[in-house]
């Protein structure tokens, strides 16, 4: 093993290109992840995520580009001959043989001898707390024992690196919740590197120390979960990650300390650090829950938009207005439901004031 | 209320469900449960001048039974039919293991090959069935024969050496009505019911699984006898049960391809019955024989009880 490696390039993918027949899946890509790190790659459906985890585990071969696993080029090595393992998306447990011979099934290809492997099954089958069910088949067990089982069966080997493949994606939303919290102290407490892959944005943000988020083969953007919700790079990634209005404009004032954005319905007083050119044509981020509702005229002429309530959602926790404006886009704004009865609440109809902070924007050009 | 629930439930049981699993069902009772108890009677029965006498007469006011176990004592004594018995599950047997053998890879890549090649190669594995099954053993004897293609190549190659090794024939350069014969019509024969079955099953196999064994160490050859083999032995079994229950007492293609020192049991039956005119003792022979071909049928009807319970 390369003991020189550098830990912050634990995993590092360089150029990554995955190319089938003209079409690029994987258009180009360059990570470095370090060590016990959990990483997500985020993405729809066909963004190429699942290509490149399936280059990591070497199921695809990259067209062009190295990955580099701790120091060594895992170009030419076999998937059953890489230091890593894969938890496979509705988990791929072999039906034929019991729960605890699945999980000894990697160990017994290494050779070790019987009672390292018992050891190894039993110390697994107590880490995902499944200790009774070793005898059991997999589909004896639920959805969620079943998950656990394929997460027992991947750490087994103790690989240097962990691929999970829509690690909850089969579980029901309740079960989910609970799973991604047992599931991330599962890795923390085994210390392994683990690359996910997922199209839950909740699912990543709860889970992982950093995301890319990918479209058409490319990463948009790389960064914590905060990161990516709070600083979106592009538009694509402001509209993917949670709700988002958005509103084009143009840069009017461009002072050291603010600018001032033009928009159909309001203006924007931006107080945070950007610079443009005047007349530069931008678009506006705002999330829903930054906005606050109020019936009063504000006093001020920026960051305020009066509008009518079309539609409001309840859903306990927050309420989710859609109020609209003069130039007809229809603004989102999510308001926590803090008392339990309001005589004077908002109602479909009323005509409302939308303020919001000068730190609540984020200003994309792209 | 559920609609669809009620009114199958309210059909009387001559329409719908009844009718279709019933009238096959009254189509084996007429024409294989009744001719097989018939038979079984005959088995039992005394021989007569000409015709096999009842089993139940009434004379001088009692009633005689004349039921007659001396042809299943003989079977299970003399070993002519017992040495025929053995003939015929060894030749059966070997005939499995021959289209196992072949025909477990052939399905294996069939099911693995692109979807428009697997429809070419289904349809050729169909093929044979357009022609008689008996004009195909007749072809046999003519490949197999002296001077014959199939021959003359195994001459040519000096194979005929490897096969008089092996005791599968007796005289280098005779290949007819042999053992080799024999095995070489019956496996080209059940071939087809071997692949079927297995491509089924081979096909259906969910292709993750072995990414999974590979992923976790296993080579590809490793993966096939510890993933693939296991998770395909529904089909091993439906294959060789369809080839090894019609092998037992096949008699178009021994009599055709086979030796003097390959008799099997329909040989045997035909004998007793055309050659000794001693129609209870072939009785006796065949439901010896469906006795024997029930029980392993029975076993495989349970296991595939057992095998959709654990894949429900």
């Amino acid at each position: 093993m390369n003991t020189s490696a550098d830990n912050a390039k634990f995993l590092q993918i360089q150029d990554v290109v995955k190319d089938f027949a003209g079409y690029k899946a994987v258009n180009n890509v360059s990570l470095d992840i370090a060590k016990g790190e959990i990483f997500a790659l985020l993405g729809s459906s066909g963004c190429g995520k699942t290509t490149l985890l399936r280059m990591l585990a070497g199921f695809e071969t990259p067209t062009s580009g190295r990955i580099v696993l701790n120091g060594q080029d895992l170009a030419g090595i076999a998937p059953y001959d890489r230091p890593l393992n894969m938890m496979f998306q509705s988990y791929a447990l072999f039906p034929h043989l019991s729960v605890w011979d699945n999980i000894a099934f990697g160990l017994r290809r290494e050779k070790l001898p019987k009672d390292t492997v018992a050891e190894r099954v039993e110390a697994m089958l107590k880490l995902v707390q499944l200790g009774k069910f070793g005898k059991r088949k997999p589909h004896q067990l639920s959805g969620g024992q079943q998950q656990r089982v394929a997460l027992a069966r991947s750490l087994a080997k103790q690989p240097q690196l962990l691929l999970l493949d829509e690690p909850l994606g089969a579980l029901d939303k309740k079960l989910r919740e609970e799973t991604q919290i047992e599931l991330v102290n599962i890795i923390h407490s085994v210390g392994v590197t683990c690359v996910m892959v997922t199209h839950d944005q909740e699912e990543a943000m709860t889970m992982t120390s950093r995301i890319a988020v990918m479209s058409e083969g490319r990463f948009l953007q790389v960064g914590s979960p905060a990161e990516i919700y709070e600083t979106p790079a592009t538009r694509f990634v402001a509209d993917f990650i949670g709700n988002v209005n958005l509103m084009d404009g143009k840069v009017t004032v461009d002072e050291p300390d603010h600018v001032v954005i033009d928009s159909a319905d309001c203006r924007h007083y931006v107080g945070h650090g950007i610079t443009g050119t005047l007349g530069m044509p931008v678009a506006v981020a705002l999330r829903p829950e930054k906005i606050a509702l109020q019936r009063a005229r504000p006093t001020g002429e920026f960051n305020a938009v009066s509008g009518t309530i079309q539609e409001l959602s309840y859903f306990g926790a927050t309420t989710v207005f859609r109020v609209k404006l003069a130039s007809g886009q229809v603004l989102a704004v999510s308001m926590a439901n803090t008392e339990r009865h309001l005589d004077d609440a908002f109602a479909r109809g009323d005509t409302v004031w939308a303020t919001w902070s000068p730190q609540a924007h984020v200003v994309l050009t792209h | 209320m559920q609609p669809t629930r009620h009114s199958r439930t309210s059909l009387p049981w001559w329409r719908g469900r009844g009718l279709v699993i019933g009238v096959p069902y009254a189509w084996l009772l007429l024409f294989f449960l009744a001719p097989f108890l018939i038979v079984a009677k005959y088995s039992i029965s005394e021989m007569g001048d000409v015709r096999v006498e009842d089993l139940v007469t009434y004379a001088n006011g009692a009633v005689k039974l004349a039921a007659k176990y001396t042809n299943y004592v003989t079977v299970f004594t003399d070993s002519l039919y017992f040495n025929a018995y053995l003939a015929s599950l060894k030749y059966a047997l070997c005939t499995t293991l021959c289209c196992l053998a072949i025909g477990y890879p052939f399905a294996y890549f069939m099911a693995r090959a692109r979807a428009s090649v697997q429809a070419l190669l289904l349809m050729l594995v169909m093929l044979p069935f357009w022609t008689s099954f008996l004009l195909r053993v007749y072809a046999w004897k003519g490949l197999l024969d002296e001077g014959g293609w199939v021959a003359n190549a195994i001459v040519g190659l000096h194979l005929d050496q490897a096969l008089l090794a092996m005791g599968l024939i007796e005289a280098p350069g005779q290949l007819m009505h042999t053992t080799f014969s024999l095995l070489v019509g019956m496996t080209y024969t059940y071939l087809p019911f071997m692949i079927l079955p297995l491509y089924a099953n081979l096909s259906k196999m969910d292709l993750r699984l072995l990414e999974a064994a590979s992923d976790l160490g296993a080579t590809p050859w490793v993966a096939f006898w510890r993933v693939t083999v296991p998770m395909s032995i529904a089909g091993i079994v439906a294959g060789s049960m369809l080839v090894f229950i019609p092998c037992v007492g096949e008699y178009v293609t021994p009599e055709l391809l086979g030796g003097p020192q390959t008799l099997m049991i329909g040989r045997v039956i035909w004998d007793e019955n055309f050659s000794n005119n001693d129609p209870p003792m072939a009785s006796t022979i065949a439901v010896v024989l469906v006795l024997l071909i029930v029980v392993p049928l029975a076993l495989f009807n349970r296991y595939q009880a057992r095998v959709e319970e654990a894949t429900k």
